[in-house]
């Protein structure tokens, strides 16, 4: 556990970048410090591997001051992470992930095996391992920082605005496996950040620093979303809030329709049994079961073959009730597809049937206190 | 007696031994003054108040004219390449100075920070990471101090026999043989521009990794 105990870094010109600062950052789990710039985050996570030496309190890590032992040995047990990787452009990528264990005396071989067996878990083609940054894409070069920052297999990573550099697309696939590689190894992760919404999908814990480096606000995401602790925090996770929450309610207990699911080789007949009135509409799908789109019951049993589009579908189960309802919402017939892992359409669901899952799940949450129906914090999906 | 490569017998030596001794008087400084530049360079890149006084002094050596240099050493170090060679190694610095700066400074942020979050010393961090990445600025630097060097070496004929391939043009006006000029002028060209391709491929076989 790395313990923050009432830090304070005032700089000679009078500025105060944390002010008393004082978090509890669990082992084995991400904790994202996040704010608008200026709020002392990155000072923070620099104070933990003395990049930054506080004026006032310490840190301890397990218990024992991070000032005991040498500083490079020290910083040697803390993979870092920064925006724009960093990388060392004049090294091989093998060689840049292979840094670390150097440093630490591991032989080449060791170091290079170790390098490509990480190239892998980042998801990288072990045929770059001789190519030079230059050559590699943004993201690319960023699942080599985090990779980097495996090398020697630290307890504990800090990452800096790991992928802010990046584009929402790529960001959005690094920050999966970063969630995906977490699940694996289970380190203890701080990650800074100014995007709330980044924060929300891959913390654990997330700890809101306002302007003078102040926490505003220390808690699980799901928390951070139903009871922000002031206005700065409601005004920072912004106006959607209500609807990031559903994230982390899951829709498997919402109740499915599957009458209105007809193969697009159906006889006239089973157009007519699937036809219901409170369904107005069909969900047409391949003979495999994947859907196509909806369809006018009136106009299909006309000999219509007009489709309407279904946006997307959600996999029940797994996906949360958010992306259940922006499914419907998204649907011009407001309806949602649920689909299985396969991709075929196990049944719809109605926005009204939704927010009765919705309100469903606010009373449970009230009952039990917990934020959510998924025991862990992490959202459902995001 | 009149051709081309007839050199004069008062030089002592052939064409070659001029090339040789010219090679010699202009290689020499480069290389002491790259000795002298990185530490400096690197007192001027972590010190920052340190750089404008450093590039006013080397400024105003490299004002100081050749001669006029070359004559006061005379005192110490006599009618020798030694007297050539110093003003050449301080001319030097004047570019060399800045190219290591730039070249240190080059190194971006994200990298400098990310080395030191890994555990690297300063000593490691400059010899590891900070110099490797100025490597190209530094031979930009080179390039253009090798070249000057080569062409000023020249001066060295003032005092006698200490001129290199220049030599040849005292004695083009001694014994009126022009074409003993034209010798000097196209040797010591032709002399520059294949030593500055030796510096590129060289910096090509050390930087494999630069953007081309």
């Amino acid at each position: 556990m790395i313990l923050i105990d009432a830090v304070t870094k005032r700089y000679p010109d009078g500025t105060t970048a944390v002010d008393r600062l004082t978090l509890e950052i669990p082992d084995g789990s991400i904790t994202v410090l996040v704010g608008p710039s200026g709020c002392g985050k990155t000072t923070t996570l620099r104070m933990i591997n003395r990049m930054i030496e506080p004026t006032e309190g310490r840190i301890t890590l397990d218990g024992a001051d991070i000032r005991e032992q040498p500083v490079n040995s020290l910083r040697r047990t803390m993979g870092y992470v920064i925006q724009h990787a960093g990388l060392f452009p004049h090294r091989t990528i093998v060689e840049n992930i292979a840094t670390v264990p150097r440093l630490l005396g591991w032989d080449r071989r060791e170091a290079r095996t170790r390098a490509l067996e990480l190239m892998e878990r980042v998801g990288l083609d072990r045929s770059l391992a001789k190519r030079y940054p230059y050559q590699l894409s943004g993201g690319q070069q960023q699942r080599v920082g985090v990779a980097r920052a495996l090398a020697a297999d630290p307890p504990v990573m800090l990452m800096d605005e790991p992928f802010s550099a990046v584009d929402p697309i790529v960001r959005k696939g690094l920050q999966d496996e970063l969630i995906r590689i977490q699940g694996e190894l289970g380190k203890t992760i701080v990650f800074v950040t100014h995007d709330i919404d980044e924060a929300i999908k891959i913390g654990d814990m997330v700890a809101v620093l306002r302007e003078g480096g102040k926490l505003a606000q220390y808690a699980p995401p799901a928390e951070l979303l139903s009871a922000p602790a002031d206005g700065f925090v409601e005004d920072f996770l912004g106006l959607d809030r209500g609807i990031r929450r559903l994230s982390f309610f899951t829709a498997a207990g919402l109740e499915l329709n599957t009458v209105p699911i007809v193969a697009v080789d159906s006889t006239a007949e089973q157009l007519a049994a699937r036809t219901v009135p409170q369904t107005p509409y069909l969900l047409v799908t391949d003979t495999e079961g994947r859907p196509l789109g909806w369809a006018d019951a009136k106009q299909r049993a006309a000999g219509s073959e007009a489709l309407i589009p279904f946006g997307h579908s959600f996999t029940a189960g797994r996906d949360s009730l958010r992306a259940a309802l922006d499914s419907a919402v998204l649907s011009p017939t407001g309806w949602a597809v649920a689909v299985d892992e396969n991709g075929r359409a196990v049944g719809v669901a109605a926005q009204e049937t939704i927010a009765a899952a919705i309100r469903t799940a606010h009373l449970e949450q009230q009952a039990t206190g917990s934020a959510s129906g998924v025991a862990d914090a992490a959202p459902v999906d995001a | 007696m009149g051709g081309f490569f007839d050199i004069p017998s008062d030089l002592q030596a052939s064409w070659w031994g001029l090339i040789g001794l010219h090679l010699e008087e202009a290689l020499v400084p480069v290389l002491f003054g790259l000795l002298i530049a990185l530490p400096l360079a690197q007192l001027c890149a972590r010190f920052r108040w340190l750089y404008p006084p450093m590039l006013g002094i080397t400024t105003v050596l490299y004002a100081l004219p050749s001669l006029a240099f070359i004559v006061l050493l005379i005192n110490w170090t006599g009618l020798s390449t030694t007297t050539v060679e110093i003003p050449l190694t301080i001319y030097s610095l004047v570019v060399l100075i800045p190219a290591i700066v730039d070249g240190v400074r080059s190194v971006p942020e994200e990298t400098h920070a990310a080395a030191t979050a890994m555990g690297f010393g300063p000593i490691r961090r400059y010899i590891q990471v900070e110099l490797p990445i100025a490597v190209p600025a530094i031979f930009a630097g080179l390039r253009v101090a090798t070249v000057s060097s080569i062409s000023l070496v020249s001066v060295g004929a003032l005092i006698g026999n200490e001129g290199g391939l220049g030599n040849l043009l005292s004695d083009a006006l001694h014994y009126h043989r022009p074409i003993l000029a034209w010798n000097s002028v196209l040797t010591t060209a032709v002399l520059a521009i294949l030593i500055d391709g030796l510096l590129v491929l060289l910096r090509r076989l050390l930087t494999p990794w630069a953007v081309r």
